[in-house]
């Protein structure tokens, strides 16, 4: 699969601040990557220079094969941008935005009315097209703002906290859209706070702390990779006693935790293989069994911690 | 389609002018101040300068209006989306800066022209005869071009603060009007005041339309027209350079 975003030693600096040092990361065509890092870390920054907004003082990223530098329109036409604020024209009625998106594409007009209706249709904004968006929520600004760079039909789109604050109908609408774009075969870069949402949706993560690249993988592997011991959390038919559990190989510590067992060990796989046979020799049934994974919060914790350290 | 391509730039242009003129210029209020602003001034030397012909002084009213309404609104326009973020929308489209800054500069020409063809009504309704109609036409086109360029001009340092921008419009352009030949006729100026005429634009706009109203001018028509092309070119390719350098620090 070809790279959607080729990003080598992109830098830029404000004053005496490094925003962001040298980073370096791609993401594949039909990916979606989150983008994640603490407030003031530099991903906005980043998403600004990818989208060509500001200039690089440093490094170079190529969009889906145009240089954003070099060839800024021929790149800008083939992706779309939902920044965190909603940027709409208020004194323009949600229709006359979307039409001047069509215009600033190069969209024929017959197209861009079809597009338009669909979109609005899809997003629940139909029936106040021509409502300025001055008198829109905070929800329906954000969707008509993902209808404008939608239009056009992006191969990539840049989302930053495309569902911050928003509530839960708006929130759910713009997660399917954006799933269903990414079937389609649309490149998602997502960058948000929400570890949830990132976990969810996220093929592969990208963790950036004081400009630099601390981490980057898919979400599970990522909080596989930051604890050395798993948990697991086991329940059974009848009362097991401490020292039979604590006696099977592999297990580091055994706690009672209400009518549960947790259980630390180093092998996760063996050590369920070994509950299993335990359960077959002791007669008793296995009435839960739970691996405690870390989060991607604990993940993104732990990641940033450390490189802060 | 080329995006990057001349003729599909200036269709965006366009697109950023249409948009220009609907949210900032049909307004009631840039309306009345486009109209009332330069009427004013000319009333207030039509009164203290009884001795002028009227022609001379419709002949400045034009010339104010055209200076005032092609300035009046275009300076503030990237603060004001600065400040809103959409400069920020515009910049993530695939459109370059000089597309961007033409299309307002359109939309600026585009004002000004309505705007002064009212005061050229008003001055034939005053009972004064339009002796050279085409030349005042190519007149009023290229200054407002002229005009807008330099709204535009006005607009080039990176602040999101309109107050800071028309502040400093107001600076230069009202010195701009009193040297220009609007309320002392040219040949009545001392030395430095005629160093200081031949600077401005709005002097060789201002000199056209004399012509066109009362068949005198101070340089030949073939001159004026000609300065006024070099300042066109000169404000225009200066405020895309600029605005091009300056547009990332309003982010």
């Amino acid at each position: 699969m070809p790279d959607a975003i080729e990003v080598t030693d992109l830098t830029k600096i404000f004053g005496t601040t490094v925003a962001v040092d040298h980073v370096s990361f791609s993401v594949k065509e039909g990916e979606i990557f989150g983008f994640l890092g603490p407030n003031g870390a530099g991903k906005t920054t980043t998403t600004r220079m990818l989208a060509g907004v500001i200039p690089p003082d440093s490094g170079s990223a190529m969009i889906l094969g145009h240089d954003i530098q070099r060839e800024p329109v021929l790149a800008k036409q083939e992706f779309g941008v939902v920044p965190e604020t909603s940027n709409a024209y208020t004194d323009l009625t949600a229709w006359q935005n979307l039409m001047l998106m069509g215009e600033l594409y190069g969209i024929s007009s017959a197209r861009a009315t079809e597009r338009a209706s669909n979109l609005l249709g899809a997003l629940g904004l139909l029936e106040r097209k021509d409502q300025k968006v001055q008198a829109y929520s905070k929800g329906m600004k954000q969707r008509l703002i993902l209808a404008m760079a939608l239009l056009h039909e992006p191969r990539l789109l840049f989302l930053d906290e495309p569902t911050s604050g928003l509530d839960v109908q708006s929130t759910q609408m713009i997660l399917s859209l954006l799933r269903d774009l990414n079937r389609a075969g649309t490149t998602i870069f997502l960058t948000t706070h929400n570890m949830e949402e990132a976990n969810r949706l996220c093929h592969r993560v990208g963790i950036i702390r004081s400009g630099r690249i601390v981490a980057l993988d898919a979400p599970e592997k990522l909080k596989a990779a930051i604890d050395r011991l798993h948990r697991i959390e086991v329940s059974f038919g009848r009362e097991i006693p401490a020292e039979a559990l604590a006696r099977l190989p592999g297990v580091l510590s055994a706690d009672r935790i209400g009518d549960k067992w947790q259980i630390t060990t180093e092998n996760r796989d063996a050590l369920i293989r070994l509950l299993v046979q335990f359960s077959r020799e002791q007669g008793v049934a296995i009435v839960t069994l739970n691996t405690l994974a870390p989060s991607l919060d604990d993940a993104f914790l732990r990641l940033t911690r450390e490189a802060s350290l | 389609m080329n995006p990057a391509g001349f003729s599909e730039q200036v269709r965006r242009s366009w697109a950023v002018a249409k948009k220009d003129i609907r949210i900032y210029y049909i307004k009631g209020p840039v309306l009345i101040f486009g109209i009332f602003m330069p009427v004013f001034l000319f009333l207030a030397f039509l009164m203290g300068s009884r001795q002028l012909p009227l022609a001379f002084l419709v002949s400045g009213l034009v010339g104010m209006a055209l200076f005032f309404t092609a300035t009046a609104v275009s300076p503030a326009i990237f603060p004001w989306e600065g400040q809103a973020k959409t400069l920020e929308r515009l910049a993530s489209c695939p459109i370059t800066v000089e597309a961007i800054v033409f299309g307002d500069m359109i939309a600026s020409t585009l004002f000004g022209i309505g705007i002064t063809l009212i005061t050229v009504i008003i001055g034939l309704f005053l009972g004064l005869s339009l002796l050279h109609a085409i030349t005042l036409c190519a007149g009023i086109l290229l200054a407002a071009c002229c005009f807008s360029a330099i709204g535009m001009l006005l607009a080039v340092p990176p602040t999101n603060t309109p107050s800071n921008i028309m502040m400093l419009s107001s600076l230069i352009k009202f010195p701009l009007v009193f040297i220009s030949g609007i309320f002392i006729p040219l040949e009545q100026m001392p030395h430095w005041g005629m160093a200081l005429a031949v600077c401005s634009p709005l002097t060789y706009f201002t000199d056209l339309v004399r012509y066109s109203f009362t068949g005198t001018n101070y340089f030949q028509v073939p001159f004026d027209i000609a300065a006024l092309m070099v300042f066109t070119i000169v404000f225009t390719a200066g405020t895309m350079y600029l605005h091009k350098r300056t547009m990332p620090k309003r982010m």
